[in-house]
């Protein structure tokens, strides 16, 4: 008997373990069988913070619909798309992800996102942004808003605004206030906001194809890319654009009057108007004597490659977030232009219809994966010519071509 | 800064420790023996055993074998710990222990692993996921085919999709038989409603078998050519055909069109003899090749050097800034003809006190050139680029982290110099040495004794110091012209980052890779130093 109470005590033991467990484990499997008739499925969806808000009362109406329950699962808005691409092999994924057409590249290249068949659809849709979320000629994500930048004017201080840039920075300086102008830019650079300025010397990213989708043959080297290296070393030089002037301080440069002109998009615009601020919205005029045309960036739904439950996700993605009522309302509580274009026509609101206006020309980002690169090496760049470290504008934009074609090639 | 202790946690209650007289117990029943301790230690292990039962029947449900595995012997071994009378030191290192396993040998390993191989964007999953991809992101639209409202039916288990064609007929098929027109069939306008030896299926069915309808193709005639109908949301079917077709025998894929051949390479993708590849492709192991990459691949080899030089020079100089300024301070302090010793004593932890990652962000704002506290205000406007300048970047981190570094030197010194004895100091000032001789032949040898592992662990701490170079200068300014985006004040560690997040296509094995070597640097730099305090204690 004597070894005997260690063996009945790890008896005793795992017994109440198993009497502990019987209940919870059982749990699992009678969820799934007692509660069918009621519920069709679940869905989820991985929502950002920025969106998450929009798609709580679509997932509510989605659920009295068709009984299908939505699943809302927020995610940070840095983590969500790598944790997407390393979250589905696994199977831990979630059906559905919100996020931005700039993604799909990566997703496709890591086989995590299924394609969506928008059918005639399609033809209901602004066609930049059917065009964003299309890769290597197949769709994979249905776009339910579009945004962009543009040039935002403060009314209180200058009413006219010249066809140029160089005459807009004179204007400017003739304002009063400490900055004629102001495009964010930080330590790494910002090749988004400076792209309209870019493109106006008739150099974009990629090169296009007839139907506005991008070869992966790079366009802004050559003369009119290096033209530009030594308008933003001129600019630099001339303190219109500042490395030290990052997003914040640029917000707040324009709340405070101490610009006439901003460069931004509406996530900054609506803060504006909340500080009753009086605001007008035009597209950018050209530095470079093309048109300047800024990056459209649209948001919408992927589906999962492997999710279980494809036909609801297809169901929630095809066939009701590209529903008039639902793009109404994603635009009542998002505040961007709807994708859907009965839904863009409806909208009345000055500013936004302004940034619609200065979007019409632009083209999508590109989605290529290698994007993550080319972003990074332009804005290292641009920052360096702007902070004057690149002390040979056309021979630091030549080097950067070169890199992003080296990175691009791997 | 912040040294990370692990210290087991102590779980479970005191071990009971055996009766004085033992030998002579065994007359009386074991049963008088249980004491209030015993069943508090009951309790405890039943729930640890109730948490690991979960956790296997968990880990079961989702097919996690190794999980499960472990999760038995973890148990096993608890059990047998907690209630065995022989294993008095094993109930104290066990929590402690697993923990070990878990956070620290586990994740190693698996970074070595992954370091093996070529994780990352492009091959990110498995053969058979790539395969399936494939196969998806090369089927083809028909072109100019018309969009079809599909009914979804079921044929025992066989599923069938339905279509109503222009003239009102039902045709239905399954994957072996084509659409055929079906007698004896309701619709309702482009809805089939009833069909004999079918079952319409309704939403809360098709939601059960969601994969095997999407992956159900339905040829459109006899002809393969001409494609196939499918449904991705059970009301909606298009026509497609594939670009690509998957030989498994063979396990190639061929172009249809052109006649392409793409075998598996080693490097987990399928290849055409031209060299084109069709993505995704998959994990494989590539063996030595992320080790070798940071010697061999140019890109790579130039910025490794400059940052493993920089990383040593900041881990250094932070030790040696740190120890001295918080060494000068508490012997400052330590004397007592200091007033007010106290007060300034804990001033001086406060920046010990602040989160180091918050600390580098406010310092961040602060060395801004053009709004900055210091250039706006401490130097009356002036224009010092504190961080986008490559050496000045490197002053002020080294600058931040003495100020955020030497509050803790400055804590173990003061305890440290308060260790030793006055008297031993004294009879050295009796035999005639000055202060300095004090300093450097008695004082800073003892003080050597206890604060040298410390030392050695803040370098390490410093050789991975992410936080600091992450928050405040991102490793910026970037290196000029370099093909990959590292910059001046990057270190090994954010290098890492930067390889394995930033760079816009992720290479997860390459990191890892990085990551082991960082291992085995500061792995072999704290052994040789620790084997050199050994002599200092001899002292």
């Amino acid at each position: 008997m004597r070894r005997s109470i260690p063996l009945v005590a790890a008896a005793l033991g795992v017994t109440l373990t198993l009497a502990a467990c019987s209940g919870s484990s059982d749990e699992p499997t009678g969820d799934a069988s007692s509660a069918a008739p009621e519920l069709t499925g679940t869905l989820t969806v991985w929502v950002d913070e920025t969106r998450i808000d929009s798609f709580k009362p679509v997932a509510e109406s989605y659920q009295e619909e068709t009984g299908v329950q939505l699943d809302l699962v927020q995610k940070a808005s840095g983590d969500i798309r790598t944790d997407f691409v390393t979250q589905v092999p696994t199977g831990e994924g979630p059906d559905v992800v919100i996020g931005a057409h700039d993604w799909t590249g990566e997703f496709v290249n890591n086989g995590v996102v299924a394609p969506v068949e928008l059918g005639d659809k399609a033809g209901d849709f602004a066609e930049s942004a059917i065009t964003a979320f299309a890769y290597d000629g197949k769709q994979y994500g249905v776009p339910y808003a579009i945004e962009n930048i543009a040039l935002v004017r403060n009314d209180a201080l200058l009413t006219e605004t010249p066809a140029t840039f160089d005459e807009l920075v004179a204007q400017g300086k003739t304002a009063g206030t400490p900055f004629p102008v102001v495009i964010q830019q930080g330590d790494q650079g910002d090749a988004y906001h400076l792209y309209p300025l870019q493109t106006s010397f008739g150099a974009p990213v990629f090169a296009q194809a007839a139907d506005g989708s991008y070869t992966p043959e790079l366009a802004l080297g050559g003369e009119a890319g290096t033209a530009f290296a030594a308008y933003l070393a001129k600019l630099g030089a001339e303190k219109v654009l500042d490395p030290a002037i990052d997003g914040d301080k640029a917000k707040q440069a324009f709340l405070d009057g101490q610009t006439p002109y901003i460069v931004t998009g509406p996530w900054y615009a609506e803060a504006f108007v909340e500080a009753g601020m009086d605001i007008t919205v035009l597209p950018v005029p050209s530095a470079g004597g093309e048109e300047a045309q800024p990056f459209v960036g649209v948001q919408g739904a992927f589906i999962s490659a492997k999710t279980e439950n494809s036909v609801l996700a297809n169901d929630f993605v095809t066939n009701y977030l590209t529903t008039e009522e639902i793009q109404d309302e994603l635009y009542a509580t998002g505040g961007r232009v709807p994708a859907l274009t009965a839904s863009a026509d409806k909208i009345d609101d000055e500013v936004l219809a302004g940034f619609n206006e200065a979007g019409a020309t632009g083209a999508p980002m590109p989605s290529l994966p290698e994007m993550g690169s080319v972003w990074s090496f332009w804005g290292t760049t641009e920052v360096q010519l702007i902070g004057g470290q690149a002390t040979d504008p056309a021979g630091a934009w030549t080097a950067m071509v070169t890199n992003i074609q080296g990175a691009i090639d791997g | 800064m912040s040294t990370q202790q692990t210290e087991p946690a102590k779980a479970g209650p005191e071990p009971r420790t055996p009766a004085p007289e033992p030998r002579r117990r065994s007359v009386t029943s074991h049963a008088r023996d249980v004491k209030p301790g015993f069943v508090v230690k009951l309790v405890l292990v039943a729930l640890v055993d109730a948490l690991g039962l979960y956790g296997i029947l968990a880990a079961a449900a989702v097919q996690s074998w190794g999980i499960v595995v472990f999760l038995v012997l973890a148990l096993v071994a608890v059990n047998w710990v907690y209630f065995s009378r022989r294993m008095l030191p094993g109930k104290y290192l066990v929590p402690g222990l697993l923990f070990l396993l878990v956070y620290q040998l586990f994740v190693m390993a698996y970074t070595g692993y992954v370091s093996f191989t070529n994780y990352g964007d492009g091959h990110n999953s498995t053969k058979a996921d790539a395969i399936q991809a494939i196969q998806v992101q090369t089927e083809r639209r028909v072109e100019g085919s018309p969009t079809y409202p599909v009914t979804v039916l079921a044929r025992g288990d066989e599923l069938a999709l339905g279509i109503v064609d222009e003239d009102g007929h039902v045709r239905v098929g399954t994957s072996a038989e084509p659409l055929e027109t079906l007698d004896g069939a309701q619709a309702d306008g482009d809805r089939i409603t009833g069909a004999d030896g079918f079952e319409v299926l309704g939403l809360a069915q098709i939601a059960q078998r969601q994969g095997e309808i999407t992956e159900l193709r339905v040829p459109v005639s006899d002809d393969a050519s001409e494609g196939s109908l499918r449904t991705q949301d059970g009301s909606t079917g298009y026509v497609y055909t594939p670009s690509v077709a998957y030989d498994e025998a063979a396990d190639t894929f061929t172009d249809l069109e052109s006649g392409t051949v793409y075998t598996p390479s080693r490097y987990g993708t399928f290849t055409a003899e031209d060299g084109s590849r069709l993505t995704p492709g998959w994990r494989v192991g590539v063996g030595l090749e992320n080790y070798t990459a940071m010697f061999s691949d140019s890109r790579l080899s130039g910025p490794f050097f400059t940052i493993l030089a920089w990383t040593f020079a900041f881990a250094i100089l932070s030790v040696v800034t740190t120890f001295g300024l918080g060494l000068f301070l508490a012997i400052v302090f330590n004397d007592p003809r200091v007033r007010g010793r106290r007060f300034y004593r804990s001033l001086l932890i406060l920046p010990y006190a602040f989160p180091g990652f918050l600390a580098a962000l406010v310092w961040r704002g602060m060395l801004n050139p053009r709004f900055g506290f210091v250039n706006e205000v401490l130097l009356g406007g002036a224009d010092v680029p504190w961080l986008t300048d490559p050496w000045l970047a490197k002053l002020s981190i080294l600058l931040v982290n003495l100020w955020l570094g030497f509050p803790y030197m400055f804590l173990v010194c003061t305890g440290a110099l308060q260790a030793i004895p006055s008297d031993v100091i004294e009879s050295a000032r009796m035999d005639g040495a000055g202060a300095f001789r004090v300093f450097r032949s008695m004082t800073l040898p003892l003080l050597m004794i206890s604060v040298a592992p410390l030392l050695i662990s803040s370098f390490a701490f410093n050789f991975n110091n992410f936080t600091l170079i992450y928050m405040l200068t991102g490793g910026g300014p970037n290196f000029e012209s370099s093909p990959v985006l590292v910059g001046h004040t990057d270190i090994l560690i954010s290098m890492v980052y930067a390889v394995a997040f930033e760079s816009g296509v992720k290479q997860y094995g390459l990191a890892s890779a990085v990551s082991i070597l960082i291992f085995v640097i500061v792995g072999a730099i704290s052994y040789a130093a620790f084997r050199r305090t050994k002599t200092l204690e001899e002292l």
